[in-house]
């Protein structure tokens, strides 16, 4: 299949996208090929989401022009887009939890009557035919609240695909979903292809891409770096585009030994609302000076571990111990003190308060330290403040500055930041580096380094392998809440780790229900 | 938007920030305007005499604005302070007529000082209930301090089974005389009233910039949850903003019976909104995060003015109230203005930076 193979249905032409505080795309050309599998890669932040969003409809560019079929289009609104015949399937799950799976397929395209009242029947025997072709073993009726995250991923793949779009746009679908799923998707995929619709593919997990991507394209800090056939590149290639080096910038181990057990989780177990446990049974132990990786995938239960541990569910048991001595306090502001901290995976939600300064987020969680009597010391803060943002190297002109207007990185660094200013012995990082460019990264996995070498103990969570394998000192590897895997750098693989993660997954028996009382 | 030239893009980003440096300053601008306005419509309007009473007008509005806008800017609202300032007028006129009788022979009288104290702490408790409604049970806060407001009104018609307690002078042999420097008493030529609402507003004022508390009702307000996860105590940030928000209200049920030497269990009624109005009309975001001591103070004033300037301009009152509401309706359209243009002033400027 040459080029010419495939006809271009759709043309975004120096397309840029400005959100307060960062270009998230700049002067984009991107063309979308009929029957084919346009994929689109790049590092975490670097744009992918956004382009997909303004081919979507849910945001609008900035400047540039959008073709489709040749003529130049304006979405105003997502739904705009699906009656051009553009579906996505997006990112963060846009499911409503509170209803059920036929009635989320057809949310806003609801089957009715002639008297305008909604065919429940026909909507679940409609929505049926769907869900058989993914093989997921999920019922119509069923509600998606009640569905594992991989479960609600596929009924968002359902819903896309029974639009019976022309151009459906998969935002990482595989993200949440097991070997055993992804091949069922990857057959849906073939299907489509076959009828003609244009697949933008977007995903982190290379060796799927090249396996089923027809054209590829690189996009790189908003820029768009390279754009090929995929028969004529190679993973070295992709790497290549993606980072502008051959290899990420991974901090190098500097070889200091770890020290005593500064951290200890025992028997950690959360009670998930539906039934059953978010977080089941997980013990485990870190020392100081170590960087434990915790592997996962998404709805693994890492998040929760790090909340339980945080003491943010009341509900949450098992116990954790400090340098050897147990923590009763359960609140979060006691453990804080004793030498917890946490950088939260999703930072707009829980990480920071976007609409205060850069300096009152960093010394948010520290402010007894500059309080004297009860009047908190502007020069001590700002002296913290100022100190912190050198260490971090945090991009910023003022502190005053509203923190919303920085980049995703240098929003990161400040969370961290945050973190650090509590002084703490044990830091939990769920995922610190999503949603960031690669320069930033490369300074937060350099500062995980030094942290460790200044002994404190790291315990970090990610759902990407490259990362897990190069920064930790050992690997735990998690699936459906419990700990799966616990490896030594020198002994683990990819192979190992992968297949401990998808313990217990494919189809789940639905009786299961362990609550463990 | 998309296909406006980058020249003409450039041009309006610097009209626009002139316009933002305006719009930021809206509520000085309105206090200034009515000022103008009023000196010149209306006679006497500038005397001194007119001047000092509708500070004091101001102040008790003032007060209640203040506890509101810590409650806004943790992201609630407080419907119960104008039934807190009646119950505590209630309260301070019932400790001055007849004390608290013992049951055994003996009856309490305190003296005025102390029956300011309790009346604040009664204050303080309503605004704890509220707290451990909203912080503990989980009630929204919007219908926790709305049945508090049915409550302490009831409360306040039934300790006088709807009557006045009138003529609150005290009795010398009881040490119970003086009540009424509050509301009549003067230092240095001022009202007592407006000497403490300058003590509040300072301490409240100072408290928000420069106290842990201050910064974690900001905390709380702009994102809840990441303020929880930095070890902010979210439910004692919120039992603090509603027990001030109470405290506030009671010192004003003290100053209106003071004032008048009575108390009437009906006073108070719709101050709430006032409040809320004053609040909102000083730049407080009803979302949360977002507010200041001081500009609160201003949009009392200029509430305050408004209304007081048209009773002398003899405005009927009706008309008032339309005026009065539509005054709030731009003041919030203007700050919904200023925010998006704001965002755009911010958008074209990096733009232009690179």
């Amino acid at each position: 299949m040459g080029a010419t193979g495939h006809d271009v249905i759709l043309k975004l032409e120096d397309v840029s996208k400005v959100y307060s505080g960062t270009v998230a795309v700049k002067r984009a050309n991107f063309e979308v090929r009929k029957g084919a599998v346009n994929v689109l890669v790049g590092e975490n932040g670097a744009g992918k989401s956004t382009l997909m969003k303004i081919i979507a409809g849910v945001e609008q560019p900035t400047a540039g022009r959008i073709l489709l079929d040749g003529d130049e289009v304006s979405f105003s609104s997502s739904g705009d887009a699906v009656s051009r015949g553009i579906g996505m399937v997006f990112q963060e799950l846009n499911l409503f939890g509170n209803m059920s799976v036929a009635e989320n397929i057809f949310a806003t395209r609801e089957i009715t009557n002639r008297f305008r009242k909604i065919d429940r029947k026909a909507q679940e025997r409609r929505a049926a035919e769907f869900l058989e072709r993914l093989e997921a073993g999920i019922r119509p009726d069923m509600l998606v609240e009640d569905l594992r995250i991989g479960q609600q991923q596929l009924v968002e793949i359902a819903k896309a695909v029974s639009l019976d779009a022309r151009i459906l746009i998969m935002d990482e679908p595989t993200s949440a979903l097991s070997a055993a799923e992804v091949e069922i998707l990857f057959k849906v995929i073939a299907d489509l292809k076959a009828r003609g619709v244009a697949i933008v593919y977007i995903s982190h997990r290379l060796e799927e891409l090249i396996r089923i991507g027809d054209y590829i394209t690189v996009l790189r800090d908003g820029r768009i770096t390279g754009q090929e056939e995929m028969k004529n590149v190679d993973t070295q290639w992709i790497v290549r585009q993606m980072i502008g080096s051959d290899a990420k910038d991974f901090a190098k181990a500097d070889g200091h030994v770890a020290g005593e057990e500064i951290f200890r989780a025992e028997a950690i177990c959360l009670p998930r609302a539906t039934g059953g446990l978010a977080v089941d049974h997980v013990s485990l132990s870190l020392r100081a000076g170590e960087i434990l990786g915790i592997y996962g995938l998404m709805g693994a239960g890492r998040s929760e571990l790090f909340d339980c541990i945080m003491g943010r569910h009341g509900q949450a048991t098992g116990e954790i111990f400090i340098a050897g001595k147990k923590v009763r306090e359960r609140d979060t502001t006691r453990r804080i003190r004793r030498g917890l901290a946490l950088i939260p995976e999703d930072r707009q939600r829980e990480g920071l308060v976007s609409i205060l300064s850069v300096a009152s987020n960093l010394t948010l969680a520290s402010l007894s330290r500059f309080v004297r009597l009860f009047h908190i010391s502007g020069a001590d803060e700002r002296q913290a403040v100022t100190g912190m943002v050198r260490e971090l190297a945090i991009k910023v002109a003022d502190p005053a500055q509203e923190v919303s207007s920085l980049s995703g990185g240098n929003q990161q660094k400040v969370v961290i930041g945050k973190a650090l200013l509590t002084g703490p012995k044990v830091l939990l990082m769920d995922e610190p580096s999503r949603g960031i460019d690669v320069g930033a990264k490369a300074d937060v996995f350099r500062t995980m380094r030094r942290l460790s070498r200044d002994g404190l103990g790291i315990l970090f969570a990610t759902s990407d392998l490259d990362e897990v394998m190069a920064l930790s000192d050992r690997i735990a590897v998690m699936s459906n809440g419990k700990l799966t895997g616990m490896f030594d750098r020198a002994e683990a693989t990819e192979a190992a780790i992968v297949a401990a993660s998808a313990f217990g997954h494919g189809p789940v028996p639905h009786t299961e229900n362990k609550a463990h009382d | 938007m998309t296909d406006i030239p980058a020249k003409a893009a450039v041009s309006s980003a610097s009209r626009g920030s002139v316009l933002l440096t305006l719009m930021k300053a809206r509520t000085f601008i309105a206090l200034i305007a009515v000022l103008v306005f009023f000196s010149i419509a209306a006679p006497n309007f500038l005397s001194a005499a007119n001047l000092i009473l509708m500070s004091k007008h101001v102040a008790l509005n003032a007060f209640l604005a203040m506890g509101m806008t810590f409650v806004i800017v943790t992201g609630g609202i407080d419907l119960s302070v104008g039934s807190i300032v009646g119950l505590c007028g209630m309260v301070a006129g019932y400790l001055v007529l007849n004390g608290i009788d013992l049951q055994i022979g003996y009856t309490i009288y305190f003296n005025v000082f102390e029956i300011a104290l309790i009346t604040l702490l009664v204050g303080i408790l309503i605004g704890a209930v509220n707290g451990l409604l909203i912080t503990r049970l989980n009630v929204a806060p919007f219908i926790a301090t709305l049945g508090v407001l049915y409550v302490a009104r009831g409360l306040a018609l039934l300790s006088s089974d709807g009557r006045t307690f009138p003529n609150l002078v005290g009795k010398p042999e009881l040490g119970t005389t003086g009540f009424g420097f509050l509301g009549a008493g003067r230092l240095l030529g001022l009202p007592v009233s407006i000497w403490i609402l300058v003590v509040v507003a300072l301490g409240a004022a100072y408290l928000a910039r420069y106290t842990p508390l201050g910064r974690h009702i900001f905390a709380v307000g702009g994102n809840e949850r990441a303020a929880r996860i930095s070890g902010v105590r979210v439910n004692m940030v919120k039992m603090f903003v509603y027990m001030f928000s109470g405290f506030c209200a009671a010192i004003v049920g003290l100053i209106i019976s003071s004032e008048l030497m009575a108390s009437h269990p009906a006073t108070g009624e719709s101050f709430e909104l006032n409040a809320i109005a004053a609040a909102v009309l000083g730049g407080t975001s009803m979302s949360g995060g977002r507010g200041t001591i001081g500009g609160t103070i201003v949009g009392a004033f200029v509430i305050g003015i408004l209304s007081d300037g048209l009773v002398m301009m003899g405005v009927s009152s009706f008309w008032q109230m339309v005026i009065k509401g539509l005054v709030i309706i731009v003041a919030v359209v203007v700050d919904q203005a200023q925010r998006r243009l704001q965002q755009r002033v911010t958008l074209m400027q990096m733009a232009k930076a690179g």
